[in-house]
Formats: C-alpha cells, sequence, structure tokens
C-alpha cells in the first residue's frame, strides 16, 4: 500500500504502485518531481525543503582553516628542508605547508569591464 | 494566456537597440552582469558584474539629423567598485560581485549612486571636468616646481577647456555593519537616509555617517537552530518615508512603519497568500522564496516574484495578491532536474514600467517576459544575437509544453538553463529596457514610426 507523498514516509515505489496511485489519487506535476526527487536521494531531508538551505545560505564564503592539517603537515616537514616560496609561489603541494600568503589570492579584476569595449 | 494565440497583435513593437559586452565561447567569471539600473531620469544606465566592476552608459542627445535613431547609450565612465577580501577574523571569502545599485537623484551637477557587495556598500560620486586650470605661478605645465628665483611676473591661472574627463570617486564607505549577506539597498524619499538588508537584518544609515547604523529589522532567533526564514529582498515606499517592505524566503511580505517604533520587529501589514494544503510538496516553501520586491511608481502596489511567478499586491488588501502571472508554469514538471542543478535558487528580479501598467521579469534560455496589467496580454521575448540587427523587431516566443511542437516553438527540454536572465530595467518614462543576458547588456526599445 502506497504511503501519501509528503507525510514524510518513503514509498518503496513500483511501476505497478505508482499506476495505482495515480488512478485513485491525481498527482500534481509538483508531487510527481518529488517523488523523483527522493527515489533519487532516499537521505532526503523529511522536513520540506527550507530550513538546510537557509543554514547553506548563510554560511556562504565560509572557508575553513584546519590547524590539525597545519600541524600534521608541520610535522612532517620537521626533517625536510622548507621549500622557499621561490617562482612557483601559487603551488600547493601536500608537502608544503600552505600559509595565508602562499594561497592564491583571488585577484580584483584589472582588467576594464568588456562592457566598456 | 492570450500567449496561445498564433499572431496576436500587440500594442508596442520592441526593437532591437544595441549589445554590449562580447561574444565569449568561455564566460569569465568576473564578466557575469550581476545587476542594471536606470538612474531617475533614464539618462544613465549603470552595470554592476561578479568582478566588482561598475560601467555606466550615458543616452547620447537625440540628433535632428536622424529623428529615427533614440539616443543610444554609450559608456560615460567605468571603475573597480570593490574588491575580493578575506576577513581572517570569521574565516569567511567576501566576494567582489555586485549585488545592488541604486541611484541618488540629481541635486547638481555630479552623479551619485550607491554600490554593494555582500558586505559594505559605498557611495560613489561620478563628476565630468572639461576645463583644467592652466598658468601656474609657482609651477610649469607639468607640473615640475619653479625656480622662485627665476620668477619675475604674477599671472593669473586661466581656465582652459580640455577634453571631458568622468571621474568617479568613492565618497562613503559603509562599512562592518553587516554579519550576514546583503541582497538590497534602498535609498528612502527623503534623500537623507537609505537602507540595506541582508539575511536576518535589516539597517537604516545616514549619508553623511558612515561610523553608525541603525538597526531596524533584526528576525535573528535567539537560537539559530530556531531558524524558519529569512530576509530576502527590502524597498522603501517612494513617498512615504516612513514606510518599507521587505519580503521572506517563505513567501511573504511585511510592511512597516517607522514611526511606530525604532526596531519595526513586528509588522504593519503583513501579506501572505494562504496556500492550498493539497498542493504541498518538498519545493513549496522554495519556490514560493520571494526573489524581489518591488513598489510601483505610484506607491500603491508591491509587486512579488517567487520561482515560477509574478505577483502584484495592493497595499490595502494582506490576504492575497490581486494579480497573478505564470512566467514559466511548465517548469512545474522540471523541479527535480531544477532542484538538482540548482536553478530553483536562482534569483529573477521583476521591475515595473514607468506607468505601472507592464511589469517585466527574465526567464530561461535568455527569454523575458512583459504583462500588461489593463489588457492581461502577456509576451514572451528573447535576448540573443540572431536578433541584433538595429531596428530589428522582436518576434515572440513560444515555449511547446507538450503534444506537437510548431515550427517556430522551442520545447520545454530544448531550454538552455544556463541562459538566465536575472535583472531587468525599464527606463522610467520610456519604452526602453535593458536586459542582462550573461555577461551581455541589451537595449530594447519600442518601434518609432
Amino acid at each position: 500500500m502506497a504511503a501519501p507523498l509528503g507525510s514524510g514516509a518513503r514509498a518503496q515505489e513500483t511501476g505497478q504502485e505508482k499506476q495505482d496511485m495515480q488512478e485513485k489519487e491525481p498527482i500534481t506535476p509538483e508531487r510527481a518531481e518529488e517523488v523523483k526527487l527522493k527515489a533519487k536521494y532516499p537521505s532526503l531531508g523529511q522536513k520540506p525543503g527550507g530550513s538546510d538551505f537557509l543554514m547553506k545560505r548563510l554560511q556562504k564564503g565560509q572557508k575553513y582553516f584546519d590547524s590539525g592539517d597545519y600541524n600534521m603537515a608541520k610535522a612532517k616537514m620537521k626533517n625536510k628542508q622548507l621549500p622557499s616560496a621561490g617562482p612557483d609561489k601559487n603551488l600547493v603541494t601536500g608537502d608544503h605547508i600552505p600559509t595565508p600568503q602562499d594561497l592564491p589570492q583571488r585577484k580584483s579584476s584589472l582588467v576594464t569591464s568588456k562592457l566598456a569595449g | 494566456s492570450l500567449a496561445g494565440l498564433g499572431n496576436f497583435v500587440q500594442d508596442v513593437l520592441w526593437c532591437f537597440s544595441q549589445v554590449k559586452g562580447t561574444i565569449d565561447i568561455g564566460v569569465a567569471e568576473a564578466d557575469i552582469i550581476s545587476t542594471v539600473e536606470f538612474n531617475h531620469t533614464g539618462e544613465l544606465l549603470a552595470t554592476g558584474d561578479k568582478g566588482g566592476r561598475v560601467v555606466i552608459f550615458q543616452r547620447e542627445q537625440e540628433s535632428k539629423n536622424q529623428p529615427h535613431r533614440r539616443g543610444e547609450y554609450n559608456v560615460y565612465s567605468t571603475f573597480q567598485s570593490h574588491e575580493p577580501e578575506f576577513d581572517y577574523l570569521k574565516s569567511l571569502e567576501i566576494e567582489e560581485k555586485i549585488n545592488k545599485i541604486r541611484w541618488l537623484p540629481q541635486q547638481n551637477a555630479a552623479y551619485f549612486l550607491l554600490s554593494t557587495n555582500d558586505k559594505t556598500v559605498k557611495l560613489w560620486k561620478v563628476s565630468e571636468r572639461d576645463k583644467r586650470p592652466e598658468g601656474y605661478n609657482l609651477k610649469d605645465e607639468d607640473g615640475r616646481l619653479r625656480d622662485p628665483s627665476m620668477i619675475t611676473m604674477l599671472r593669473v591661472p586661466v581656465l582652459r577647456p580640455m577634453d571631458l574627463m568622468v571621474e568617479a570617486t568613492p565618497r562613503r564607505v559603509f562599512a562592518n555593519a553587516h554579519t550576514y549577506h546583503i541582497n538590497s539597498i534602498s535609498v528612502n524619499s527623503d534623500y537623507e537616509t537609505y537602507m540595506s538588508a541582508d539575511d536576518l537584518r535589516i539597517n537604516l544609515w545616514n549619508f553623511e555617517i558612515t561610523n553608525q547604523s541603525f538597526n531596524i529589522v533584526d528576525i535573528k532567533p535567539a537560537n539559530m537552530e530556531e531558524l524558519t526564514e529569512v530576509i530576502t529582498a527590502a524597498e522603501f515606499h517612494p513617498h512615504h518615508c516612513n514606510t518599507f517592505v521587505y519580503s521572506s524566503s517563505k513567501g511573504t511580505i511585511r510592511l512597516c512603519d517607522m514611526r511606530t517604533s525604532a526596531l519595526c520587529d513586528r509588522h504593519a501589514k503583513f501579506f501572505e497568500e494562504p496556500e492550498d494544503p493539497s498542493n504541498r510538496s518538498f519545493f513549496s516553501e522554495i519556490i514560493s522564496s520571494i526573489s524581489d520586491v518591488k513598489f510601483s511608481h505610484s506607491g500603491r502596489y508591491i509587486m512579488t516574484r517567487d520561482y515560477l511567478t509574478v505577483k502584484v499586491w495592493d497595499l490595502n488588501m494582506e490576504n492575497r495578491p490581486i494579480e497573478t502571472y505564470q512566467v514559466h508554469d511548465y517548469l512545474r514538471s522540471k523541479l527535480c532536474s531544477l532542484y538538482e542543478n540548482d536553478c530553483i535558487f536562482d534569483k529573477f528580479e521583476c521591475v515595473w514600467n514607468g506607468s505601472d501598467s507592464v511589469i517585466m521579469t527574465g526567464s530561461y534560455n535568455n527569454f523575458f517576459r512583459m504583462f500588461d496589467r489593463n489588457t492581461k496580454r502577456d509576451v514572451t521575448l528573447e535576448a540573443s544575437r540572431e536578433n541584433s540587427k538595429p531596428r530589428a523587431i522582436l518576434k515572440p516566443r513560444k515555449v511547446c509544453v507538450g503534444g506537437k511542437r510548431r515550427k517556430d516553438e522551442i520545447s520545454v527540454d530544448s531550454l538552455d538553463f544556463s541562459k538566465k536572465i536575472l535583472h531587468t530595467a525599464w527606463h522610467p518614462a520610456e519604452n526602453i529596457i535593458a536586459v542582462a543576458a550573461t555577461n551581455n547588456l541589451y537595449i530594447f526599445q519600442d518601434k518609432v514610426n
């Protein structure tokens, strides 16, 4: 027996069951799309799309520095010679400890907009 | 809608006028236009892009020799408004993308505009210089200091004409007032104050004061786990300096009156359309989120844009909109894939024409839609290089939703969702529109007879 959509219970959709449901109650296009989505991503939150996106929206731009990674790399480097930040300044390898100065800087557009060309 | 009829006669025929920008195979992210705005007379048209740059176009004077050519828009000034930043304290990358530009009404020879990224609002002054002083006593024409002992005569410097130079200077920087991302700025009708709105708060500024702002709305819950909605857009009433509206991610609009209290957390009016519970789905809240809110020029109505519709509300009626227009209802059966490719979160803007009789908003495939509120007719047009012969009349476009596709129709599955028209602008008095199509700016005008 198919469970009503949107109630949070997942329906194991077989072709036959889906057809039965369509005969019993007309599915709006939105609900049909919801069924498709939940079939693809069964672990999708039971609460309606909302809060997760809000939190994601609020956290836009967040970049995290992991002190654990930093210290592990530092420990590994202890016995090796630290490569100098030479011409390959922007190249960050696994053995080189990235510092804020070494990370590729997002440069502002010093090029004039093409709209003004 | 009557859009299904083949060749209905429109009152207005839209023609291609100009296109700015280049034809690039791969569009650089920085070149993507993020905001478009005419000034109050329509003489100037400003664009902002993801690279933090502002380009201002000025309409050329109409020439009596060529009455058929309405004034074209040419580059007037361009400058770098914002630069990328990194907030080390919060580990936050701050984009230089210009979210909004708003013009101040002109009060002297100079032009002023506000431009904002996610965190900082700036007041820019754009002014012309067409004369320069010549004949200084203490320095020569190259600026080098003259030997005082060699000066035997005193002369009076004179102003001589020079090639027109347009300078943009940042006059005020309004920083450090927003924890969250700024989505809107709005100049007040008192011309002394303006507001900036982020996801959870709205601040009121005085143009002269940059180190203080008043917080007028704060919807941040004490416990962030209880967060259920965010502010998506905000705007001041065009005439009443005490009134403003803000929209939410839940599809509601609140009108606030600053005379009632310093902190306008309690709304004076609350606009919400009742939802049909049988229509509820996982997508309901996402597609009801309002991406733009605009007062009509008259101040009597507000228009809101959510993912699939544009709605007009009468300020005197809170319980439902007076008009609802379907922008691209055929997307309702594509919500699953639109969710997967994130298009369902696209934030479309909407605009009124000068007389509030027609409203316009963008869609996908570089289509944009206009709705005539009086005749109830609507039209779909396309911003494309293929229709870019001077004064070429734009042909109405049609999306085929099922069944047999006619020759000039396009099927829903063939729509290009990477070509989105999020930002458009309408000249305040004339039928001239600016449409931002990714990295190109199209200008269309109505046909001159």
